[in-house]
């Protein structure tokens, strides 16, 4: 199974755009993807403002291992799994929390993220009847929770990964970097300061986890109409009649025409252009809320003054492989799709602002959030059906024999200057992101490194 | 922008928990039962409305300047009660909103093209443990009550898409030209990961 091929040709065929319906609901293959996809690459686990204090801790996910990210007193992050290294108990069941110790339930072993109280945070400390029943025979140093094999900060974001010898973050990132700056620097184009409000989203459907990753990663064509309601509705950041995306049409023209990017050899994709000097993004209008206009005024202002002559990318819908994608803009969020089984994923969406943005524009922010995206909002509530029941439809016996067509522009993908792992379509419609995720789905599935 | 605080003026509690502590309604005599019954026959009324999908007719029962409130919840050790819920007014929920958008999302029901409600699902509220009542100013001639009770929403769609949702409500009744109209509600789910792909919109 491992070597991604089926009886009638390869399951990933990105030269004729066909892509076998057995990797979306096969369950041997879904094991497979545990150990080639999610154990090899760079996770995204959280942000670092959810844990200011030192001792603070919340529970994520890599794949499907429970993971705690914790902070400790020196300040630094931990990435550690969250299974008792004696009988394999959570030792931590709690979804945040602050706390130098986590005690297993079971047994009582109990492991400390304190450096000063053993030697490495995660490092088993205390264990019951270790005179009289261990006889002081067993070396604790090496029962300590399980750390995560790199782990690295990217302004704000915490990303991890299990593999020794995976590639460093930044270069695992190449060029989709430009992308993923275009949700995390401030909206005045200055460097960071993004902070997670607070409350995560978090929900069960019953998708396989590529259809939620490869929808960010390329796919402008289905939203006139899988999104009619919500744009019908007028629901857009500005309130009640405003349109999703803004109405700033001429904006959202050039948007559309710069073209969408894709890094086959990485897997990354969004659905704007490549970065250039004079790249711009569309500013919602407010008109039910001058003072929110005006600071948005304020800071395209700013914005623009800053990254003047810079070269920039057009904010636009992203996914990194494999399963990490985002909404730079408004509204801005960031989404990891967990794999649960091949017909079950959870996802668990952040939500970022301006840390030093006014709490007006803040609150304005999270209303709108709440309105777009999850399993209750308006938008995002109506991808779920198509994700959900385009897996169980693809379950059958007969339905599995007919492959899916990506062909959409096949052949029309260009290099981009100064961007190696890059290719650009100049479209606003194209599947070629989607075949860039799928071949590198397909590399690491057949043991490329 | 005048304003340079970036955060929420002030930590929001759960309004109708601190406003309107549970109420015995024993010995409080025939004025309470009566209320009692008047609020529940309400509260059925309002379910049957969504249930039978009147949406415009529902949006009617709802005040201008209506609470609609659904906190997250988070899995807590027994007494860190301040962090199980998110926020309302400072943090993400499933719902912390007011009448536009609510009318935002009939618009988007009533459209026929909202996925999600597509084809049309089968929905039964049911509503109980109506108690806790409390009245202002009188029970004998009450302006504005409160009201505890819990609600189990039963959503079937298609063949075998079928999804439970119970949880525990407070809301607060106010009377507009001699009608009930919801003034605020408050919908504790008992999930912390949805169990669902999606929920109703109004839970």
């Amino acid at each position: 199974m491992g070597n991604g091929r089926q009886r009638n040709g390869p399951w990933v065929d990105v030269e004729r755009g066909i892509i076998s319906r057995e990797i979306f609901v096969n369950e041997d293959i879904y094991r497979s993807e545990l150990e080639q996809i999610f154990a090899r690459t760079w996770l995204c686990v959280g942000h670092e403002s959810q844990i200011p204090e030192p001792g603070d801790f919340f529970l994520s996910r890599m794949g499907e291992e429970s993971v705690i990210v914790t902070r400790d007193p020196q300040r630094k992050i931990h990435v550690l799994l969250n299974t008792c290294r004696h009988r394999g108990m959570k030792v931590c069941r709690y979804d945040q929390g602050n706390t130098s110790v986590f005690t297993c339930p079971y047994h009582g072993w109990s492991y400390s993220t304190d450096g000063g109280l053993v030697q490495t945070p995660g490092d088993l400390f205390g264990v019951p009847q270790y005179k009289a029943g261990y006889r002081e025979q067993l070396d604790k140093s090496e029962w300590g929770l399980i750390h995560v094999a790199g782990m690295e900060v990217y302004k704000g974001t915490i990303w991890a990964t299990w593999d020794e010898s995976a590639p460093s973050f930044n270069d695992y990132l190449g060029g989709m970097r430009f992308y993923l700056d275009a949700l995390l620097d401030a909206r005045d184009g200055s460097e960071g300061g993004s902070e997670v409000l607070g409350g995560m989203v978090k929900w069960r459907m019953p998708c396989n986890w590529k259809f939620a990753a490869e929808n960010f990663a390329w796919d402008t064509y289905h939203s006139p109409t899988t999104h009619k309601s919500a744009e019908l509705a007028g629901m857009g950041p500005g309130g009640e009649g405003q349109e999703r995306h803004g109405s700033v049409h001429k904006n959202q023209a050039k948007r559309f025409t710069s073209g969408l990017m894709a890094f086959p050899s990485l897997g990354h994709a969004s659905i704007t252009g490549p970065p250039e000097v004079g790249a711009e993004p569309w500013f919602p209008e407010f008109p039910n809320d001058p003072a929110v206009a005006e600071y948005f005024k304020e800071v395209e202002a700013r914005r623009r003054e800053r990254l003047k002559g810079k070269v920039t990318v057009t904010p636009g819908n992203g996914n990194i492989f494999p399963n990490t994608a985002f909404h730079p803009w408004f509204p801005r969020t960031m989404v990891v799709w967990h794999p649960v089984g091949p017909s079950q994923t959870e996802a668990w969406r952040w939500y970022l602002v301006d840390k030093d943005a006014p709490w007006e524009v803040k609150d304005l922010l999270r209303h709108y959030y709440m309105r777009f995206s999850g399993p209750a909002g308006m938008v995002e509530s109506d991808d779920m059906d198509n994700w959900v029941y385009a897996t169980e439809a693809s379950r059958g016996t007969i339905a599995r024999r007919y492959p899916y067509h990506y062909g959409m522009g096949l052949g029309f993908a260009e290099p981009v200057d100064n961007l190696p792992d890059a290719v650009t379509v100049k479209a606003s419609f194209s599947e070629e992101g989607a075949r860039a995720f799928y071949q590198r789905w397909a590399e690491l599935m057949n043991d490329k490194p | 922008m005048t304003s340079r605080r970036t955060t929420p003026a002030k930590a929001v509690q759960n309004p109708e928990g601190d406003a309107f502590p549970a109420a015995d309604g024993a010995g409080k005599g025939l004025p309470y039962l009566l209320l009692a019954q008047e609020v529940h026959e309400f509260l059925c009324m309002e379910a049957d409305l969504l249930d039978e999908r009147r949406y415009d007719e529902w949006l009617d029962l709802l005040t201008d300047d209506i609470s609609y409130w659904v906190p997250m919840r988070r899995n807590v050790q027994y007494g860190h009660w301040d962090s199980e819920n998110t926020r309302q007014g400072q943090d993400m929920n499933w719902f912390d909103e007011g009448k536009s958008t609510l009318r935002l999302r009939i618009k988007q029901i009533t459209s026929g093209v909202h996925w999600v409600e597509e084809p049309s699902p089968r929905v039964s509220r049911i509503i109980s443990n109506v108690h806790a009542i409390r009245a202002t100013p009188s029970l004998e001639d009450p302006e504005e009550v409160s009201v505890k009770y819990r609600v189990l929403i039963y959503r079937n769609k298609l063949a075998d898409s079928t999804d439970m949702f119970a949880g525990k409500r407070d809301d607060v009744l106010r009377k507009v030209d001699g009608q009930w109209k919801i003034r605020k509600r408050t919908m504790l789910l008992d999930q912390s990961v949805l169990l669902s792909a999606t929920m109703p919109f109004v839970l």
